[in-house]
C-alpha cells in the first residue's frame, strides 16, 4: 500500500507492507539506522522517534498507523545542540544513544514537565546499561540550563 | 468489518498488539482494523456529570489534562506508572479494558471510579458498568462486532483515594498487586488487580470498611481477602506474597478508616 | 578530553552491524535443540515450506573440526547428532527474507530422545547424569597458605556461613550480530564482539582456513560487559558456513530473546565460608569453597573460578588460608564471561560474611575491616606482599566520610524507631580487583601493537583492542597523543580488523587501558625513535619528522612496534597456585544506602558511595562513567535481575520479565577516586572496568540486614525473599 506522511520535516510518499513496524521501515526501506532496535517489545526504549511531536517506541507502531501523521527521528536532531550531552557523558557504547536523546530532547522542549516529573522519571523508558544513568540526567540538566527549567534529577 | 467478518482485531495505539511482533509469525495471519484514524474518538470530554474518555483518548493526554488531575488523581497515577512515556503517549484506556490482562494498570482505577464502557456495534449502543464487564480470564463482555467507544466516568466528591501498583521496579513494570480504593457518598469500592483471572471488586473487603471492622494487623485481613481473590504463582510472584503484600497495603494504607461505620 | 566518537554517537551515525548496507544478503537464523541431553533421532522439515529456496548448513558442511576453539575442545559448532543443553545450536537457514526465515525455522522439528539432565550444579549427580569425567567437576583448584585446618581449630571463635549468587544476563543494548562474505577468495567476518583474534582463531580451526583467506572486523560494539568475549565465535562460524554454502553474503542478528535464552550469562555460585577469628575480630583461619555452574561446556569457567578463588578472601591479612574452587558441568546454556568474571561473586560472599562476622561477634563492621585490612608488607591468600604504597584504610575512611555513615546511622535508629512501615539502613563492602590476566596469562598473551606514521605527519594506532562504550578510542587516543606531543586530531584509531592490526590481546580484564594502553606508548617511543628522533621530541618536531620520513621512503610502511614485557619482579606458579596473582590490584570501599518497605518488602537504594584507589585516573568522566555502570549493574544483580529457569534455559527471556534497573530505580552514583599511580600501567592507571560490580550487592544486602535485622544470605534478594526472610 501507498501511505504519506510528513518525515524529518519533508512530505514522504512510501511503498509498505499492511504488516511493517516503522521501526523496519526507518531502518531497512529508508537506511535511517540512527533509529535501533533493542527489544521489539517497547520495553527498552532504543527505537524512540516523535509521532506529531510526543516520543514513542517505533517497534510497537505499525508503519501504515503514521499515514497522514508527523515523524521525526534522531537525523532531524541539530548535532550542535547536543554539547551538553557530550560533555556530561551521556553516551558510552551508543546502543541505547539515539532513543536516550530523542527523549531527552523532548524533554528539553518541554521544561514545564519538570513541574509534575522529574528527569529519572521522564528518562525510565529508555534503558541503558553502560551509564548508570547519571551522565543522561545530567546532560538532560545541563541542555534545560538556559531554557529557564528546573534543574530537578 | 468487524460486523461481518467478527474476526477482525481492532488496533488503537499497538502497545499490546505489536509486542515482539516480528517473532509472533502467526499474528501476522490475522486481520486488524486500524481504528487511529477515527479522530472523534481521540480526545476526552468534562460535562457537568462526567468525564468522558475517548475510544482513542491516551494515558498521556489524562496526563496532560490539569482538570482530571484535580478530580481524577488516581488516573494521573495510575497513567504516569504505565510503562513510561513512550507507552504512555500511544496506549489507550479502552485499549487496557479490552485487553483484559488482569495484571492492567488502567482498569483498576476507572473500577474504582465506578466507570461505564460505551460500547458501538451497527445493532446500537450498549453500556456496560465496567465492574460488570469481565467473566473470565481474558473473557468480557464485548461481542466482536463492538467497539469501545468511549468511558463514562461520574464526576464525584471523593473523601479518600489511592492507587497502589507494587512492581519489581518503579517504571515499565507489570504489576505483581494492584490496588485501587476510593470513597465517597456511593461507598467503598476496592479493586485489586493480578490476584485473580480479572481485575475485580472485593466485595468482602468493602463489606468489611463499610461495617466498621478493626483489624489488628494485616494478618487480620488475610481470610477476607481469601473470599474476593485467588491469586497464583506465576513468572512474576507468587500466591504468597501478592496476598500478604496487598493485606499489609489495605491494612496500613487505610489505617484511618478501619474501626469506622461508613 | 571528550569521548572521541561522542558526537558519531548521539546523532545515530555510527553504525553498528545491522546499520550497515550490505548488497544481496541473506538473513541467518539458528534451529536449537528443544531438549536439555540427548541424542538427536530426527530432524524433521515441515512440508509447508519449499526447502530448495534456503540454505541449509548442518555439521557436515564444517570443513575443519566441528569445535569452537578456546580452551577446551569440547564445544561443537552445531551439534552432530547429540545435545546437552537446551537452546544447543543444530540446523541454520538462511533466506533473503527474514519472515521467511523466522517461519523456516518454526518448521523444523528437532526430535530429541531425552536423557537424565544435570541442572542443580549445588548437589551431587546421579550416576546416569555423569558426562564430564567422573563427577561433572570441569576444574578443581586449589589456593592454600599455612595451615588452616589447626589454625581453625586454635581458634577462639569460629563463624560459618553460606552464600549463593544468581546468574545474570548482561543486556547489552545491541544485541549480538555478525555479517560474513567473502571478498574475493577471503572470507571476511564483521560484527559485534570484544576480541577480533579470537573470532579468528575460532573460524581458522573450524573452517581450516588460513590468514589472509580470514579476516575478522570488529563494528562498533553496542555494549559487551563480557558477553561478547567468547560467544561470538559461535555466530561468526554460523554466519560464515551459512554464506560459504550459499554463495551469498549473510546477516545473522539475534533476536532479544534468543540472545538472553541462548547465549552466556554469568556463573551461579555457592560459597562457604568457615573463619576463625580472635575475640576482637582478627582474622586467624579462612576457609573457603567456591562452587561454580559452568553449564554444559567448558568455555571460559576454569578461568573464572582461578578468579573467583583468588579474591574469595577478600583484601584482608590472613596467615591460614584454604580456598578450594569446582566448576561444575551441568545441562544449562553454558555460563561465561561477564564482567568481574569470579570476583563478584566470591566478594558478594566474603563481604557478606564479614558483616555476618561483625554481627557475631558484637564488632562494628567497620572496625572488622579496620583491623583486617591489608597493610604494605602483608600477603594475600596466594602469599603476593602487597607493597603498593596504597593507604587502604584511607579509601574505606573517605566513602564512610562522602556516605555521613556515622550519622546516618543515627539519622536511620531514629527514623526506623517512629515509621510504620518503612526502614532505613547503610552497608558497606571493601574490594579490590586484579587487573590484567592472572600470574603468566599476560605473558601467553603475547600482545602487540603498532602506532603507525602517516604521510601526513600524523599517527595510526593499530591494536586489536576495541570500543565498546568503555572509552578505548578516547583513552588511546590521548595516550599517543601526550606521548609524542600530538593534538588529538593527529592521532586515529585504526579499526579493528586482523588483516591491519596485530594481536594485542582480548578487550577483557580490566586490561585495555593499563596494559594495552602502555603498549601504545611503548610503540609511540619506538616510532619516533624510528625516525631519528630520541624520547624528548614532541609535537610539530614528530610531525616533521614522520613526513620527512615518508618523503624519503615512497610507499614503504612506517610504524613503531611494541611487545608485552612481564613488570620485573612478579612470579606465579599456576600448579601450586601461589606468588603473584596480578601486577596491581585496584582497592575499593562502597557505602550504600537502603530504605526498605515492610509493606512490600520491595528495597530501594536512595544513595550511593563508590571510592577507588585506580593508580591514576587518565579521563575523569570516561572513568566516573564506567564506575556509576558498575555500579547500576550490581544494584540490578542484587535487587531485581533474577534468571528464571526452565530445563536449564532462561524461561523469562524478555526485558519485561528480567528486569534491569531504570533511570528512575537507582540514586545518583556518588563517585570519589584516590590516586596512587602504578608505575608499570599506562599513565600510572590500573585497571578499572570490573572493579565497581564486586562492591554493590554485598553493601546493598549488609545495608538491608542493618535496616531491618534480617541475615540475607543470597542474590537477587527479591521482595518475595525478603517476605520470606522478614516473616
Amino acid at each position: 500500500m501507498e501511505i504519506s506522511l510528513t518525515l524529518n520535516g519533508s512530505p514522504v510518499s512510501l511503498t509498505i507492507n499492511p504488516g511493517d513496524r516503522l521501526l523496519d521501515t526507518l531502518r531497512y526501506q529508508l537506511a535511517l539506522t540512527g533509529t535501533k532496535e533493542g527489544c521489539g517489545e517497547g520495553e527498552c526504549g532504543a527505537c524512540t522517534v516523535y509521532l506529531d511531536g510526543l516520543p514513542v517506541n517505533s517497534c510497537l507502531i505499525p508503519t501504515y498507523q503514521v499515514r497522514g501523521h508527523r515523524v521525526e527521528t534522531v537525523e532531524s536532531l541539530d548535532p550542535g545542540a547536543l554539547e551538553p550531552f557530550e560533555r556530561c557523558g551521556a553516551t558510552q557504547c551508543g546502543a541505547c544513544t539515539p532513543g536516550v536523546v530523542m527523549t531527552a530532547w523532548w524533554i528539553r522542549q518541554h521544561p514545564e514537565l519538570l513541574g509534575t516529573h522529574s528527569i529519572r522519571e521522564l528518562m525510565a523508558g529508555n534503558l541503558c546499561r553502560c551509564t548508570g544513568y547519571d551522565g543522561i540526567v545530567d546532560s538532560v540538566a545541563e541542555a534545560l540550563r538556559g531554557t529557564g527549567g528546573k534543574r530537578e534529577t | 468489518m468487524l460486523a461481518s467478518d467478527g474476526a477482525a482485531i481492532p488496533m488503537a495505539g499497538g502497545t499490546d498488539l505489536l509486542v515482539h511482533w516480528p517473532v509472533h509469525v502467526e499474528a501476522h495471519e490475522r486481520t486488524y482494523v486500524d481504528l487511529s484514524p477515527l479522530d472523534p474518538l481521540k480526545p476526552l470530554r468534562w460535562t457537568a456529570d462526567e468525564l468522558l474518555l475517548g475510544g482513542l483518548t491516551t494515558y498521556w493526554d489524562v496526563i496532560r489534562d490539569a482538570r482530571a488531575g484535580e478530580e481524577f488523581p488516581l488516573l494521573v497515577d495510575a497513567a504516569r506508572q504505565v510503562g513510561a512515556i513512550q507507552i504512555q503517549a500511544r496506549g489507550t484506556w479502552a485499549g487496557n479494558i479490552v485487553n483484559a490482562s488482569p495484571a492492567a494498570d488502567g482498569v483498576p482505577v476507572l473500577m474504582a471510579y465506578d466507570a461505564v464502557v460505551v460500547l458501538e456495534s451497527r445493532r446500537g449502543r450498549e453500556e456496560v458498568p465496567l465492574d460488570r464487564f469481565y467473566s473470565g480470564y481474558k473473557q468480557m463482555q464485548r461481542r466482536p462486532d463492538q467497539l469501545v467507544v468511549g468511558i463514562r466516568i461520574p464526576r464525584r466528591r471523593y473523601a479518600y483515594q489511592v492507587f497502589e501498583k507494587i512492581g519489581a521496579r518503579r517504571a515499565q513494570a507489570i504489576a505483581k498487586v494492584g490496588l485501587a480504593v476510593t470513597r465517597s457518598g456511593a461507598g467503598w469500592r476496592v479493586v485489586a488487580a493480578s490476584v485473580a483471572p480479572t481485575i475485580r471488586r472485593c466485595p468482602a473487603v468493602e463489606r468489611l470498611l463499610e461495617t466498621g471492622a478493626a483489624p489488628e494487623g494485616p494478618d487480620d485481613l488475610l481470610p477476607t481477602i481469601a473470599q474476593d481473590v485467588a491469586p497464583i504463582d506465576d513468572i512474576r510472584s507468587s500466591a504468597h506474597y501478592r496476598t500478604r503484600v496487598m493485606a499489609r497495603v489495605l491494612y496500613h494504607d487505610l489505617r484511618d478508616f478501619w474501626g469506622q461505620r461508613a | 578530553m571528550k569521548r572521541r566518537e561522542a558526537l558519531a554517537k548521539l546523532t545515530g551515525r555510527e553504525r553498528y552491524v545491522d546499520d550497515l548496507p550490505l548488497e544481496g544478503f541473506l538473513w541467518g537464523m539458528t534451529v536449537r535443540s528443544p531438549a536439555p541431553r540427548g541424542r538427536v533421532t530426527a530432524i524433521r522439515f515441515g512440508k509447508d515450506v519449499d526447502w530448495s529456496q534456503f540454505v541449509v548448513v548442518d555439521h557436515r558442511d564444517i570443513p575443519g573440526p566441528n569445535v569452537v576453539a578456546l580452551i577446551e575442545q569440547d564445544q561443537p559448532v552445531l551439534a552432530a547428532g547429540y545435545v546437552r543443553h537446551v537452546h544447543e545450536p543444530v540446523l541454520l537457514l538462511a533466506h533473503a527474507s527474514r519472515e521467511a526465515v523466522r517461519r523456516a525455522v518454526r518448521s523444523v522439528e528437532v526430535a530429541v530422545a531425552p536423557e537424565s539432565p544435570a541442572l542443580d550444579f549445588r548437589v551431587p549427580p546421579a550416576p546416569d547424569q555423569i558426562q564430564y569425567g567422573s563427577d561433572n567437576v570441569i576444574k578443581h583448584l586449589k589456593i592454600e597458605k599455612g595451615e588452616v585446618e589447626r589454625a581453625l581449630a586454635g581458634a577462639p571463635v569460629v563463624v560459618s556461613g553460606t552464600y549463593e549468587t544468581g546468574a545474570q544476563e548482561h543486556v547489552y543494548l545491541e544485541t549480538q550480530g555478525m555479517i560474513a562474505y567473502l571478498e574475493g577468495d577471503v572470507l571476511v567476518v564483521k560484527g559485534s564482539m570484544q576480541c577480533p583474534y579470537y573470532v579468528l582463531k575460532a573460524l581458522q580451526h573450524a573452517l581450516a582456513r588460513e590468514e589472509p583467506l580470514v579476516r575478522v572486523i570488529q563494528t562498533p560494539t553496542g555494549g559487551g560487559f563480557g558477553g561478547k568475549e567468547e560467544f561470538p565465535s559461535h555466530i561468526a562460524l554460523h554466519a560464515a558456513l551459512l554464506a560459504l554454502k550459499g554463495g551469498r553474503p549473510v546477516k545473522l542478528i539475534y533476536d532479544r530473546g534468543e540472545d538472553m535464552a541462548a547465549t552466556t550469562k554469568r556463573h551461579p555460585a555457592l560459597v562457604r565460608h568457615r573463619t576463625g577469628l580472635t575475640r576482637d575480630g582478627r582474622l586467624v583461619a579462612q576457609d573457603i569453597e567456591v562452587v561454580i555452574d559452568g553449564g554444559a561446556y567448558v568455555t571460559l569457567s576454569p578461568v573464572v573460578l582461578s578468579r573467583a578463588i583468588i579474591h574469595a578472601a577478600g583484601p584482608y591479612a590472613c596467615d591460614h588460608v584454604r580456598i578450594t574452587g569446582r566448576a561444575m558441568f551441568t545441562n544449562a546454556v553454558p555460563f561465561g564471561a561477564f564482567r568481574g568474571f569470579g570476583a563478584p561473586q566470591s566478594q558478594f560472599a566474603g563481604e557478606r560474611h564479614m558483616d555476618v562476622i561483625a554481627g557475631t561477634l558484637g564488632i562494628d563492621p567497620v572496625e572488622l575491616r579496620r583491623v583486617n585490612l591489608l597493610r604494605d608488607g602483608q600477603t594475600t591468600a596466594t602469599g603476593q606482599v602487597v607493597r603498593d604504597g596504597t593507604d587502604r584504610l584511607a579509601v574505606m575512611e573517605r566513602a564512610l566520610e562522602l556516605s555521613r555513615y556515622r550519622e546516618k546511622q543515627r539519622e536511620h535508629a531514629a527514623f526506623n524507631a517512629t515509621h510504620a512501615t518503612l526502614r532505613r539502613g547503610s552497608g558497606l563492602a571493601t574490594f579490590y580487583h586484579g587487573a590484567g590476566f592472572t600470574g603468566g596469562g599476560e605473558v601467553a598473551l603475547k600482545s602487540r601493537l603498532r602506532v603507525a606514521g602517516s604521510p601526513d605527519g600524523g599517527v595510526e594506532v593499530l591494536s586489536a583492542n576495541i570500543e565498546m562504550g568503555q572509552g578505548t578510542l578516547t583513552v588511546f587516543t590521548e595516550l599517543a597523543a601526550a606521548r609524542l606531543g600530538l593534538a588529538p586530531e593527529d592521532v586515529t584509531i585504526a579499526e579493528a580488523d586482523t588483516g591491519r592490526v596485530p594481536n594485542s590481546g582480548p578487550t577483557v580484564a580490566s586490561r585495555t587501558t593499563m596494559i594495552v594502553g602502555g603498549l601504545v606508548e611503548r610503540a609511540a617511543d619506538d616510532l619516533r625513535r624510528r625516525v631519528g628522533l630520541d624520547d624528548s621530541a614532541r609535537g610539530a618536531a614528530v610531525k616533521r619528522a614522520i613526513g620527512q620520513w615518508h618523503r624519503e621512503h615512497p610507499g614503504e610502511p612506517l610504524f613503531g612496534e611494541a611487545a608485552y614485557e612481564a613488570p620485573p619482579g612478579i612470579t606465579w606458579d599456576d600448579k601450586t597456585y601461589r606468588g603473584d596473582a596480578y601486577g596491581a590490584f585496584a582497592w575499593a570501599a562502597y557505602v550504600a544506602e537502603v530504605e526498605v518497605d515492610l509493606r512490600t518488602c520491595s528495597t530501594r537504594v536512595i544513595d550511593f558511595v563508590a571510592v577507588q584507589e585506580v593508580g591514576k585516573v587518565l579521563n575523569p568522566t570516561l572513568a566516573t562513567g564506567q564506575v556509576q555502570g558498575g555500579v547500576v549493574q550490581g544494584i540490578g544483580w542484587a535487587l531485581m535481575e533474577e534468571c528464571k529457569w526452565r530445563d536449564g534455559a532462561m524461561a523469562n527471556n524478555q526485558l519485561t520479565n528480567y528486569l534491569i534497573p531504570t533511570s528512575d530505580d537507582v540514586p545518583s552514583v556518588r563517585v570519589a577516586f584516590l590516586e596512587n599511580p602504578y608505575p608499570h600501567g599506562a599513565g600510572g592507571a590500573k585497571g578499572l572496568g570490573e572493579l565497581p560490580i564486586d562492591g554493590p550487592a554485598p553493601a546493598i544486602l549488609n545495608a538491608v540486614a542493618r535496616a531491618t535485622g534480617v541475615d540475607p544470605r543470597a542474590i537477587p534478594l527479591t521482595p518475595e525473599r525478603l517476605m520470606e526472610l522478614l516473616d
